[in-house]
């Protein structure tokens, strides 16, 4: 196979494996940050230990 | 703390010969295991012969699952539980004692199962002293690791469920590793590295004792 | 929980965020990107594999932090049998659930790669099938924390089983790995592919990217486990609190009504 057709064979795995990474990753990041923001509103600062 | 074991594993043997749920439900659902595995591979092309001891092992594996439980369920209402924390003993004593009556059932339900296995599958026994070896390591392996992870799951109510999730991975190896040995038995493999897998049993066995002994008395503790 | 808890901190920023950890996730987004660029762009396509090595960069960082997860867990995990201070328990969790994120991405890139590699999307080969089975370990001991345990049995099962988790996933990839060498010859078509030059720059970056995101999702995760354990220990003082107010109030009402009752028996008997 010519390495033009192979490149295009694997555009489609490729796009999908890194695609499908950012969004479960970014997802999960945005998932954190919101139930973050539920919970720090449920719990005084004193009980944290960041800023 | 051997004394201890020998108590705790008579007692449990005790239960056990008096209710008969192992000779009587355990062993004739790992021969339905066997039955099953006929209906599904189709007698007729040679797949049950060759995968004879893959199928012996996973039938060993799902009966075991039920005698690990039950097992684990002698000791979950709340008096035994106690009984056995204010009683004195040892827990490691406790943890072999338990692993020790498991294993006896499940040198049982082999038996049962190669007798299976010769008159259904046709099988014919080889290199011997190989299968023993590996019998006694595999099954000392799962009834340690099984008795451990049983005592993790014992009580909560979705016992019959989370042990098999917990377990079974974890017992890959031992899969792994009897069904080569037995093939390697059986002339599908040399002997030497038959011998080899038996020895992955040994040691898992091993460590599985000893990460059992020590990790009874913190789950005891916290029951 | 309540459906809509009391807004605690109404002039505090509410947010499990820091300095530094603004820093780190904007060190992270610049990694992400330089990864992108080198994987997807300004890296050239294997000689033998193709463009398909360029989901090596993804899938070589993820299967190795998800074990840094892994070992994360169990460390923290024999930490809180030791110590006893809740931190640890939450950041045994916290190491769990990202190396399930990142073990699943890791088995999604390596089947991915084995598709047009293979011809199928699974093979088992060693390092894809231990990989499987160290999934199932993970599902397995977060199925055991989810669980609504009494807090005793809960501190005794939960870092045990936290503990088994990096002994059992050497054991597993080590028997699974002698089983599979025995089938198959080494070829270069393993997911251990040789690289170098500007591959092996990409594969960096994908190093780089990846653990950096990692350092923030747990940074993250562990902030908001451990506001799980405060809300929940919030919950329990005030539940106690108003246990003990019913039973105060019901003792006040007790002492009170046999006083205004009493002296009609007598009378009755009395006359």
């Amino acid at each position: 196979m010519s390495a033009a057709t192979l490149a295009m064979t694997h555009a489609g795995y490729v796009a999908a494996g890194w695609g499908a990474t950012f969004l479960l990753v970014g997802g999960y990041a945005v998932s954190l940050v919101l139930r973050g923001r539920k919970l720090s509103r449920q719990v005084p600062p004193e009980d944290r230990r960041w800023s | 703390m051997w004394r201890d074991a020998l108590l705790v594993a008579g007692r449990d043997l005790r239960i056990e010969a008096r209710s008969r749920v192992a000779t009587s439900q355990v062993a004739p659902f790992a021969l339905l295991v066997l039955v099953l595995f006929a209906f599904a591979l189709d007698p007729d092309t040679g797949v049950l012969e060759s995968a004879t001891p893959g199928l012996f092992w996973v039938a060993v594996l799902f009966s075991g699952l039920l005698a690990l439980s039950r097992s684990a369920a002698l000791d979950e209402s709340d008096g035994v539980r106690d009984a056995l924390r204010l009683s004195g003993l040892e827990p490691g004593g406790i943890f072999l004692g338990k692993a020790a009556a498991v294993a006896v059932q499940l040198l049982a339900l082999q038996a049962v199962l190669a007798a299976g296995v010769i008159v259904l599958y046709g099988a014919e026994p080889s290199g011997v002293a190989l299968l023993a070896l590996t019998c006694v390591t595999g099954t000392a392996a799962v009834a340690a690791t099984g008795t451990l992870y049983g005592a993790l799951v014992s009580g909560l109510r979705v016992r019959e469920t989370l042990l098999p999730l917990l377990l079974l991975p974890t017992l890959a190896p031992v899969l792994i590793g009897a069904t080569r040995a037995f093939e390697a038995a059986l002339g599908g493999d040399t002997l030497t590295r038959g011998w080899a897998w038996c020895g992955l049993l040994l040691f898992f066995a091993v460590l599985y004792t000893l990460a059992g002994a020590l990790a009874y008395g913190v789950l005891l503790e916290g029951s | 929980m309540t459906a809509n808890p009391p807004d605690v901190t109404p002039d505090i920023p509410a947010h499990t965020g820091s300095r530094a950890s603004r820093i780190l996730g904007v060190a992270a987004l610049a990694a992400i990107v330089l990864a992108t660029l080198y994987g997807l762009v300004w890296s050239p396509a294997d000689v033998e594999m193709g463009d398909s090595v360029r989901l090596m960069y993804v899938h070589v960082p993820t299967a190795v932090f998800c074990y840094v997860g892994c070992f994360i867990t169990t460390l923290a995990s024999g930490m809180w049998l030791w110590k006893r201070t809740p931190g640890w328990d939450v950041l045994a969790g916290a190491g769990a659930e990202l190396g399930l994120v990142f073990v699943l991405l890791a088995l999604a890139t390596g089947s991915l790669w084995g598709r047009p590699t293979w011809g199928t999307y699974w093979t088992w080969d060693a390092r894809l099938t231990s990989t499987a089975l160290l999934a199932v370990l993970l599902v397995g001991y977060l199925a055991l924390r989810r669980l609504d345990l009494d807090p005793t049995v809960r501190s005794a099962r939960v870092p045990v089983l936290g503990l088994l988790l990096v002994p059992n996933v050497v054991i597993v990839s080590r028997s699974v790995e002698w089983w599979r060498s025995l089938h198959q010859r080494a070829t270069v078509t393993t997911l251990d592919p040789q690289i170098d030059g500007d591959l092996l720059v990409a594969l960096m970056t994908g190093f780089l990217a990846v653990g950096l995101a990692f350092a923030w999702l747990l940074l993250h995760r562990f902030r908001v486990g451990w506001l799980e354990y405060q809300a929940q220990r919030i919950d329990l003082d005030e539940a106690v609190a108003a246990r003990r107010a019913e039973a105060a109030r019901r003792t006040g009402a007790s002492a009170a009504a046999p006083a205004a009752t009493s002296p009609e028996p007598a009378e009755a008997v009395g006359s």
